[in-house]
């Protein structure tokens, strides 16, 4: 057979991607589950950052287990949403929809000393992809207890510091009501005051847009919480 | 074939005489990115001897029914499908490795040395002469890539795998890690200093 008619090189072709095809469908169906827990796993390493609880890689899920007492949604009228699994929203989707419609994770955590903390999932956009992190809240549902923050791909030493507990310990301390009135905290330049008199902390330097997108990521994603955090607040008096 | 070379130096060649990193100067981008601590400088080496020998050998094994016109082709189809294998696999297994190699994993298929030794190898050899030689250049490219996380980490951080090396009291004297060779360009450095050690060896590879 002639190895350099066409007709020889188009079956030669099919054939070859028809096999390698099959070994990468086959590669990808089997480990599937694994890499699903392994994204798990990971989901409930962050959200227990958040409250400043960094298990040891091999027992995230039975700290998860025992931190995390309750997962559930709401919407942005507090009215708590039946059948959904609070841990498997997609927020990327959800922060693309309007506020009133969104789902809204909210998960509870129980300290060991007994107190209890609110953990809220943000998602935004840095300077080159997405970045992403888990705000927790004191049982008064006002002032923030930590924070978490994480990026695919932020430039090294500049916008990738948001990951560093340097900045997410800023937010610790930092209130969401003044005198009632709902005010997500404000990512400013070092040495500057936001506009209004909101709680903020100091940006990156050389990392503004990062910073920017986490200020914007805030606000974006806690003031659908709104009519929740007051009424989890009212109800904590 | 030009010349008949025996396996072993078909082997042991890219050690060191024939290192695809620091004689080829082959593959330089992973080394800069992925070489900041040791654990993914060793972890991308056994990926790459990995997908280069088997590459290799199932190249060397169709080498007689490619059509040439479309043989970068099979060639690249062959080393995208084991890259992405690679990359499931460590997704399943070595989950905080393969966040921490993110997109250089799916590098591999681009890394030169692959494309390079499948062209002037495989495609002429038989499959075992073909796998001692993806292997042997596999190695030769690890060897370079651990000497580099060896020396960053050390140096950088103070650890090892992650372990503190440097006893504490070497800080409370005033030693500091030096944060300079956790940036990329200090790769480049380490690199040219292992360059210039082999080259004051082996005289041969000097140039005139």
């Amino acid at each position: 057979m002639n190895k350099q008619s066409n007709l020889y090189t188009i079956i030669y072709i099919i054939v070859l991607v028809a096999v390698v095809g099959t070994a990468l469908a086959f590669t990808a169906i089997s480990l599937k589950p694994k890499q699903v827990a392994n994204a798990n796993a990971d989901k409930m390493r962050q959200i227990l950052a958040s409250v400043n609880v960094n298990p040891p890689a091999d027992s995230v899920i039975e700290y998860y287990d025992r931190y995390i007492t309750s997962a559930y949604a709401v919407n942005s009228r507090d009215e708590k949403l039946d059948d959904v699994d609070a841990f498997n929203v997609n927020i990327a989707a959800q922060i693309k929809l309007p506020a009133d419609e969104r789902v809204l994770p909210v998960f509870e955590c129980t300290m060991p000393d007994g107190s209890y903390k609110l953990i809220l999932p943000l998602y935004g956009a840095g300077l080159w992809g997405p970045i992403w992190g888990y705000v927790s809240l004191d049982s008064d549902a006002t002032t923030v207890y930590g924070a978490y923050f994480a990026h695919q791909g932020e430039t090294p030493g500049l916008g990738a510091e948001i990951e560093k507990p340097a900045f997410s310990s800023q937010f610790a301390g930092k209130v969401l009501f003044k005198d009632g009135n709902f005010m997500p905290i404000a990512v400013v330049k070092a040495g500057q005051h936001p506009s209004g008199d909101e709680d903020y902390v100091d940006g990156i330097s050389g990392g503004t847009i990062t910073s920017k997108g986490v200020g914007t990521m805030i606000d974006n994603c806690l003031t659908p919480y709104k009519s929740f955090l007051e009424a989890t607040a009212a109800a904590a008096k | 074939m030009a010349e008949k070379i025996s396996n072993k130096e078909v082997f042991f060649n890219p050690f060191s005489k024939n290192n695809p990193v620091v004689v080829q100067i082959l593959g330089i981008c992973s080394v800069l990115a992925v070489t900041a601590k040791l654990e993914p400088a060793i972890v991308m080496g056994l990926s790459v001897i990995a997908v280069l020998a088997f590459s290799n050998v199932i190249i060397s094994l169709i080498r007689n029914t490619i059509p040439t016109n479309i043989r970068i082709i099979v060639q690249l189809v062959v080393v995208a499908g084991l890259v992405v294998i690679v990359s499931q696999l460590l997704a399943a297994y070595a989950y905080d490795v393969s966040k921490q190699l993110s997109v250089f994993i799916g590098l591999i298929i681009t890394n030169c040395i692959l494309m390079g030794r499948l062209e002037a190898f495989a495609m002429g050899n038989r499959p075992w002469p073909s796998f001692l030689d993806g292997i042997g250049n596999g190695i030769g490219y690890a060897l370079i890539l651990v000497i580099v996380g060896f020396f960053r980490e050390l140096l950088g951080s103070g650890t090892l795998l992650g372990y503190t090396v440097i006893p504490q009291c070497a800080y409370e004297a005033g030693y500091v890690n030096n944060g300079l060779m956790i940036l990329p360009p200090m790769a480049l450095i380490v690199v040219a200093c292992i360059i210039w050690v082999q080259r004051s060896i082996n005289k041969d590879l000097q140039e005139k």
